[in-house]
């Protein structure tokens, strides 16, 4: 629905170009785009009015403006003098309309570039003449080839600081060229400019007769942009089902690439169920067709199951449907990529758990090398190969923008956590079949005569879970019915005895763990758990794995003073004494459980009261 | 925006209310749209005054601007988001109307407390936007984000979308104040010695409470005129909004504690 601004400048028979410039901090960005827009006129006299009065109080530019001051708009921006935060501008010139996009420089703040770069076609990258090409230039133009960006500017900024010198610019275009050489099939222009004072921005430098290639609005004039999606296949997210009345069912969403006609046929990229295209409902009547941008509610001639989330693709073209696939990740949190951990994917209207299944490599921006790694910190990017929980449509990042993107979410926190592409589907997610059995879980679990269900005990180490764990199977054995223990630590002698401490080692040591149980309740079993397993991330990702069959959540509440009272392992001791490293309670965080099913007290409760508590829970609620 | 949701939503209508935060100060031909619009699409509006401020007396003449601008509408929205639970609200600011809002996401993420925290934005890559809150926390959803002025009148003129007349030029009664054009609109605006209104072809760019609203001289008339003038002009949009000015990063702060 939100019409992308620009469009309608570009309709007014202007063509749009989407840039953004990044580099290192004070190459001159800001400024540079100030220049631009002053140089074509386009700042207004009261913003010039403002600005001229912020120069002379903030300005670091003496009695001249300081453009900056133009485009860092955050209160922090101005004090710092640094650009935090991407910022949007739109202009046009008599030739053509431009969105740019102002991104920081500063390495904490390069999750911004990213974002800024994967709306654009074109970047400029700037370089401050003195210094020349910087650790911070290759990250961004590696991000900004990453994101798809084929055409790149290379402008050599502050040329006056460095006397005009030919010599000074060659042997930073040549530097530069060498690194791009590994990007791909790149388009890059190397341009000599000041933006302070001008030269070669919007008209030729006096100072650098050297120079014969175009300014730098020239360029920007003469870049050849074929829009993104023009000669693909009919690719449409379903966004929402439009259900007015009992008559009309139709899909509302947005033609991300190629077009559609009445008639056509579309299939659904998940189920590959297809129909054909009766019409093409819009507010302004039925459309002959919708192509690329246009927002429509499309009504088929069959019922089929289509719902928010489900891509419409031509099936003579159609998208890869895997749940296994390798991608490039962007880690943009705080918060360190967890391999095993359950994410929440979105691509195209769909969003569903993902877990990055294995890090294939980490790569080093700087030398473009591959190094192995076992997690991603923010501003990194890696190779990865990912399984989501249900299989997903999609095409390759490379062939389709839209259809081959997907950011990552933080299920505890919600924030946008990573940024995808990805790569191709993974053969074996294709190959590995689901076995059809005819034995099913119900069959076994009506012959033990009992309710397969799960029951996770966790809390600190030392807390009581084992006993309590050990007192529970006892009396459920004593009522007949078949149960399974699983200990964290007996496990970690045998199927987990690979697994040390780390955060990325704990979570894979549950999903094992979550598993086993998930197997054991297929078998008909209730599964006892003793596990510290101190994420809720991870608890949460056992309670879907191991569904259908119910999960009980057990808290055994135990402080952590009391658990180093008791110290049964002599592991607190040790621990004191510095000799474990990444123990939970201690250097190692323990995330109580927010709404457990059970919670037992075992400063107040004696275990087999605690036991009791929850056998009678689970009579109440029929389990067992 | 109203016509994009229409739009968007058709056939079926949009599933949504309209808000509408009054401060009391609003033109009167602004508030006789918004009930005509109202009722000719039949739409679900929410009138909200904050009753406690009316009852101070707030108002944007003996109050001030920054003290109206917080309590009738910064205060009143919060009380109103809150009143009615809304997970999410659009708004049709965009990123070409001022510095800090250059800046905002689409989907602006904000506290339990409506507040806005810039340097916690969650990065907007493609068009995939996270809409995902935690408990108490809102969204403020800006569609228009990447459209300009310029964008908006284009859009009016090509799908002949109503607006309020007060955006078109007509002689209206007005007093010059800090070198706008205030108009008067009802007998609320205390006129000082010797103040005598008078009347003049203005027209308005934006449209706040009356009494804090600048207008400008022009004689456009029609969406196409207004596309000229716009193209010609050499003047922002918010010059006339005399709130923005209270001081450098006036509107950051606003949002920060929750505005718009």
């Amino acid at each position: 629905m939100a019409a992308d601004g620009g469009t309608l400048v570009a309709r007014r028979g202007k063509d749009l170009l989407r840039f953004l410039t990044c580099g290192s901090v004070d190459d001159g960005k800001s400024t540079l785009i100030g220049r631009l827009l002053y140089d074509c006129s386009l700042i207004l006299d009261d913003q010039l009015v403002t600005l001229r009065e912020e120069s002379r109080r903030l300005g670091t530019t003496g009695d001249d403006i300081d453009f900056s001051l133009l485009l860092d708009g955050l209160e922090d921006e101005r004090q710092q003098k640094i650009t935090i935060d991407v910022a949007y501008r739109f202009f046009a010139t008599r030739e053509r309309a431009f969105a740019v996009a102002d991104t920081p420089g500063h390495e904490q703040y390069t999750r911004n570039m990213a974002t800024g770069a994967s709306t654009c076609e074109l970047a400029i990258i700037l370089v401050d003449a003195r210094k020349g090409v910087l650790p911070q230039t290759k990250r961004h133009a590696f991000i900004t080839a990453l994101l798809g960006i084929r055409h790149l500017v290379l402008a050599v900024n502050k040329m006056d600081l460095v006397g005009f010198d030919e010599h000074c610019f060659e042997e930073i275009a040549t530097q530069f060229a060498a690194f791009a050489v590994g990007l791909g099939d790149l388009s890059v222009r190397v341009i000599p400019l000041s933006a302070r004072s001008g030269d070669n921005v919007t008209t030729g430098s006096a100072h650098m007769p050297w120079y014969h290639g175009p300014t730098l609005l020239e360029h920007l004039h003469s870049i050849e942009v074929t829009a993104f999606g023009d000669e693909l296949p009919f690719r449409f997210p379903v966004q929402w089902v439009n259900r007015p009345n009992s008559d009309f069912r139709g899909f509302s969403g947005t033609v991300v690439s190629g077009s559609v006609a009445p008639g056509d046929m579309v299939l659904v990229g998940s189920s590959g169920h297809s129909a054909r295209v009766k019409e093409i409902v819009s507010f302004d009547g039925a459309l002959a067709r919708a192509a690329e941008g246009d927002a429509v509610t499309l009504t088929l001639d069959s019922e089929i199951d289509i719902a928010r989330g489900d891509l419409l693709a031509d099936p003579r073209d159609r998208p890869e449907c895997v749940d296994q696939f390798a991608a490039h990740i962007i880690w943009l949190s705080e918060q360190p990529l967890v391999p095993s951990r359950s994410y929440l994917l979105k691509i195209g209207t769909r969003t569903v758990p993902a877990t990055i299944t294995a890090l294939k490599y980490r790569i080093d921006v700087e030398t473009l090398a591959q190094l192995a790694d076992k997690t991603l910190g923010l501003n990194e990017i890696g190779f990865c190969n990912l399984a989501t929980a249900t299989p997903i449509a999609f095409d390759p990042y490379k062939a389709n923008r839209h259809t081959g993107a997907f950011i990552l979410i933080d299920r505890l926190t919600n924030e946008t956590a990573g940024a995808g592409m990805i790569a191709f589907g993974l053969r074996r997610a294709g190959n590995i079949r689901w076995q059809a059995l005819s034995v099913g879980r119900e069959q076994r679990a009506v012959l033990k005569g009992q309710t397969p269900a799960v029951l996770w005990l966790t809390g600190l180490s030392g807390a009581g879970k084992s006993t309590i764990a050990d007192l529970v199977e006892k009396q459920l054995l004593a009522m007949g019915l078949h149960t399974m223990l699983l200990d964290g630590d007996n496990l970690r002698h045998g199927l987990n005895r690979d697994l040390g401490f780390t955060d990325a080692d704990r979570v894979e040591n549950i999903r094992r763990a979550g598993e086993v149980a998930k197997l054991m309740t297929e078998a008909g079993l209730i599964v006892v758990s003793s596990f510290i397993s101190p994420f809720r991330a991870e608890r949460r990702m056992v309670r879907e794995l191991t569904a259908p069959a119910p999960f009980f959540e057990i808290f055994v509440d135990t402080p952590l003073e009391e658990c180093i009272r008791r110290d049964p392992k002599g592991l607190y001791a040790k621990a004191t004494a510095g000799r474990i490293e990444n123990f939970t309670g201690f250097d190692s965080p323990y995330e109580p459980p927010e709404a457990p099913e059970f919670r037992v007290v075992t400063t107040t409760a004696a275990p087999e009261a605690a036991a009791e508590h929850i056998v009678e829970g689970l009579r109440r609620r029929q389990i067992i | 925006m109203l016509h994009l949701a229409r739009k968007a939503f058709f056939p079926a209508n949009p599933p949504f209310p309209v808000l509408h935060i009054d401060t009391g100060w609003k033109f009167g031909e602004m508030i006789a749209f918004r009930d005509e619009t109202a009722r000719r699409f039949g739409l679900d509006l929410l009138v909200h005054t904050n009753k406690n401020g009316k009852a101070r007396g707030i108002n944007p003449i003996t109050s001030g601007s920054s003290l109206h601008t917080a309590v009738m509408k910064t205060e009143a929205l919060k009380q109103a988001l809150d009143h009615y639970r809304f997970d999410a609200a659009f708004g049709g600011a965009r990123r070409d109307e001022e510095k800090s809002r250059a800046k905002e996401r689409i989907f602006s993420l904000r506290s339990a407390e409506h507040g806005w925290n810039p340097k916690k934005q969650r990065p907007e890559l493609w068009r995939l936007y996270n809409t995902r809150l935690s408990l108490g926390e809102s969204m403020r959803v800006f569609p228009l984000s990447n459209w300009t002025e310029l964008d908006v009148w284009e859009y009016i003129a090509v799908e002949g979308i109503p607006v309020v007349p007060l955006y078109f030029a007509k002689r209206r009664p007005v007093v010059k104040r800090h070198d706008v054009w205030i108009m008067v609109d009802d007998e609320r605006l205390p006129l000082k010695r010797g103040e005598r209104p008078e009347m003049r072809l203005i027209r308005f760019r934006t449209l706040g409470c009356y009494p804090l609203t600048g207008a400008i001289e022009s004689t456009a008339a029609t969406p196409d005129d207004i596309l000229d003038e716009l193209r010609r002009s050499r003047w922002s949009e918010r010059q006339g909004r005399l709130i923005d000015n209270d001081e450098e990063a006036a509107m950051e702060r606003k949002k920060r504690e929750g505005y718009f």
